[in-house]
């Protein structure tokens, strides 16, 4: 007898939690943020087709996961990069990250954010640079002709980290509008990473679900909050947290990225340990790193942890046999 | 007792519960079949040897196979009639040792014997009786139930756990007996605690048994308690909630250690179907030779609880039962969960059938099972804390012999994590592959 539950389920319904933010991007950075999805998604199913196929494996791409992979992989781009550009992304991400480097249910690295740190090697400046301030009267293929790098604009970690809080508001309006407008998304960045509230519905609809637990995204979110709020101001105890976990792709990855089944442990502690890790490297990296960003990386760094603390954290034997390693 | 519901600490699932088709029908008596088949080897323990040869006529109730050595316990004579043959069986759960068809003679007179009053008899008069009436735990493996009645007297046991949890989804046998024969079942419990010398009885039932806890609670306050404290836990609906350490821990809040026995934390447990058993051998002499199973699922034509004489076939009872429907996909004896696939019909029931069901293909789960996905929940699901998906990864890998560290023999086979992994994998099928394997 089995549960009504199944690996399409989970992953489609995931797919259904990422929506939301994709629709609203066309409204915030323009139409061809969805053409630059679709090219992921498609370059990740084909490339999981080929793969397969090469390896006389099943061909697994109605499961949703490499779609997935397609979505995650888009929403850390910038808005303002070439239609193609998700392409050797996709295929780094399918192809390397997810069935060399371990195989398929053992990769080490979540795949998206594989394609992504090939995609910042290859083309530095675009992924770093191609931001795009939000469209506020719905003129929504506005950056669709030529001349995109004339108005392309700097993400507000950028700002803070080069120029400091006072430009932040300067450029983004005043505090409280700022909090307003980087909630609901209003504000440059990646495709998918910049509504807090869809994102946040999405993840906690993942939850009500069970499908993920609260472990990851909090211990995530909680480090982040609590070391900016120490470290992150002038003096210490200063830092802006609430500013800090609506900016960048926190929620994205606290939700989306850091609970990927398959490079998370699966074990309370472990994930506690997981996520804070991971929120400690994000700061780390805004704070001394050579990016105003840092959670992809932090996610990526902390990935080859969870087998060991998996196997450091087993679950409690209820009464393990005398003398059985526990 | 208060109204929380008493459950275990950890792990467990919910799966549909399915017992609506059968749980309001009244236990039937099946006519008797022209034929039984009796396995000489039904339960834990040894197989019995034959005390009858072919041809030689027998009587309902009389033994026809003993134990010669070891653990065991006796059978008998399911119905009055003729040994028609004693040769291999169909059955390809139970290939090490031959049956005795018994030709029913449907003359036969059955023998009822007036009910005595058992308080006058010893201790060890009871346990006697309940051994020749080769009373077996019916609820699960089949042991010797007056092996477990003599516990080591070291182990100082101070409390009789009744099981009516019957948490298997769609078996309704525990619950229908305990709404019809509520006093027999309480009486059994009596005895047992006779036998034990103690004097402390919980009976624990679902609540989704309401009516069965409402009716065991006004039988055990009417019926004279000669000093014995009867008292009925409602246990939360969770599966394996009827699985031995799991249902103490929730009653007593003891735990069982990693292979110990119920005994080693004062307890001892009995399924209510084998308090009846215990009641009908007891009072009336009766041995154990009739079994109260339930057929259902939609495969079957009429889902019934009936009660069955031990040697009858499925084939009888699916005729009797108006035959399977055409969409029937698998039939599995026992529970969903715990129960195995049978290949035939032609396979009699034995003292610890439980149940039959006539599965179709949406009760099922017939897709093809795929790579693990890590989801963990297969970890939460357990409720021995062990590392199912771990065992399933090895043994795919070839390194079964290395599974032990996850708890291999630890796992009783719940099912509990086969069912929640949502990629279909067989954890279940990997972990007997790797106990054989790794088997001590
Ligand atoms: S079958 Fe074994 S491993 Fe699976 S949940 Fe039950 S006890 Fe745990
Ligand atoms: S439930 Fe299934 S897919 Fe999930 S970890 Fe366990 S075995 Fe793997």
């Amino acid at each position: 007898m089995k549960s009504g539950e199944s690996v399409e389920r989970i992953m489609w319904t995931v797919v259904g939690c990422l929506l939301p933010p994709l629709i609203l991007s066309v409204f915030i950075f323009g139409f061809q943020t969805l053409i630059i999805t679709l090219v992921s998604v498609g370059a990740c199913v084909a490339t999981e087709a080929v793969t397969q196929k090469i390896f006389h494996r099943p061909i697994t791409i109605r499961d949703g996961s490499a779609v997935i992979t397609g979505l995650l992989l888009a929403y850390i781009i910038p808005p303002g990069v070439s239609y193609w550009t998700p392409v050797l992304g996709a295929v780094m991400a399918i192809y390397v990250a997810k069935h060399l480097l371990g195989g398929i249910g053992f990769n080490i690295f979540n795949p998206a954010l594989i394609g992504r740190a090939f995609l910042v090697a290859t083309f530095p400046v675009a992924m770093t640079s191609a931001w795009l301030p939000p469209i506020r009267d719905v003129s929504i293929f506005k950056y669709m002709g030529p001349g995109i790098d004339a108005i392309s604009t700097a993400t507000p970690l950028y700002v803070l980290k080069h120029y400091g809080i006072q430009a932040v508001i300067e450029k983004f309006g005043s505090m409280s509008s700022i909090y307003g407008d980087f909630f609901i998304g209003w504000r440059p960045g990646c495709i998918g990473e910049t509504s807090a509230l869809l994102l946040l519905l999405g993840g906690l609809y993942l939850l009500y679900k069970r499908y993920i637990t609260w472990h990851i995204p909090a211990s995530v979110i909680i480090t982040i909050a609590f070391l900016t709020w120490v470290f992150g101001g002038e003096k210490l105890f200063t830092g802006n947290s609430l500013l800090a976990i609506l900016s960048g792709g926190v929620m994205l990855g606290a939700f989306f990225m850091a609970t990927d089944y398959v490079t998370s442990p699966t074990q309370p502690a472990g994930k506690l340990i997981f996520g804070a890790g991971i929120g400690a490297l994000t700061v780390l990296i805004r704070f001394k790193g050579g990016y105003p960003e840092g959670i992809c990386y932090a996610i990526l760094l902390m990935n080859p942890m969870a087998p060991a603390l998996e196997g450091w954290f087993r679950p409690k034997r209820f009464a393990p046999e005398k003398g059985a390693v526990r | 007792m208060s109204n929380t519901l008493l459950t275990f600490p950890k792990g467990g699932v919910h799966p549909r519960e399915s017992k609506e088709s059968t749980e309001h029908l009244p236990i039937e008596t099946l006519p008797l079949p022209e034929e039984v088949e009796i396995l000489l080897s039904q339960h834990f323990g040894a197989p019995c040897e034959p005390l009858v040869k072919k041809k030689d006529q027998v009587a309902e109730g009389d033994v026809i196979g003993e134990v010669e050595a070891g653990l065991g316990a006796s059978i008998h004579a399911s119905v009055s009639g003729r040994v028609k043959n004693i040769a291999a069986s169909a059955n390809p759960v139970s290939i090490s040792s031959p049956s005795i068809f018994i030709q029913t003679d449907p003359e036969a007179k059955p023998k009822v014997n007036s009910p005595c009053n058992w308080n006058d008899l010893s201790r060890k008069e009871l346990l006697g009786r309940v051994k020749d009436a080769g009373i077996v735990g019916i609820g699960g493996a089949g042991f010797p139930t007056h092996v477990k009645l003599s516990p080591p007297p070291e182990a100082k046991v101070d409390t009789l756990i009744l099981n009516g949890a019957e948490c298997e989804p769609y078996l309704t046998t525990d619950h229908r007996t305990m709404l019809e024969h509520p006093e027999e079942v309480i009486e059994g419990a009596k005895i047992i605690l006779a036998i034990l010398g103690i004097e402390e009885c919980h009976i624990g039932i679902e609540a989704n048994k309401s009516d069965a806890i409402e009716e065991m609670k006004r039988v055990s306050r009417e019926i004279s308690s000669n000093g014995f404290r009867i008292s009925i836990g409602p246990l939360k609906v969770k599966y394996p909630q009827g699985s031995e350490k799991q249902l103490i821990e929730s009653i007593t809040g003891r735990r069982v250690p990693g292979f110990g026995l119920p005994f080693d934390v004062g307890v001892i447990v009995q399924n209510v179907g084998t308090a009846r058993a215990i009641y009908e051998a007891v009072v009336l002499e009766k041995p154990l030779y009739e079994k109260v199973v339930t057929i259902s699922g939609r495969g079957i034509e009429r889902p019934a609880n009936l009660r069955v004489r031990i040697g009858t076939k499925l084939n009888d009872i699916v005729s009797f039962l108006g035959g399977t429907r055409s969409d029937l996909a698998k039939v599995v004896m026992g529970g969903p969960m715990m129960g195995f696939a049978i290949p035939t019909l032609d396979i009699p029931v034995t003292k610890t059938t439980s149940g039959v069901l006539f599965l179709t293909n949406d009760e099922i789960d017939t897709n093809p099972h795929g790579q693990c996905i890590r989801c963990g929940w297969c970890l939460d699901a357990c409720p021995m804390g062990l590392s199912p998906n771990e065992i399933g990864i090895y043994v795919e890998g070839g390194r079964a012999e290395e599974t032990s560290q996850f708890g291999l023999f630890e796992c009783f086979e719940c099912g509990c994590c086969a069912y929640t992994c949502p990629a279909k994998r067989p954890l279940v099928q990997f972990i007997r592959l790797a106990k054989m394997k790794a088997g001590k």
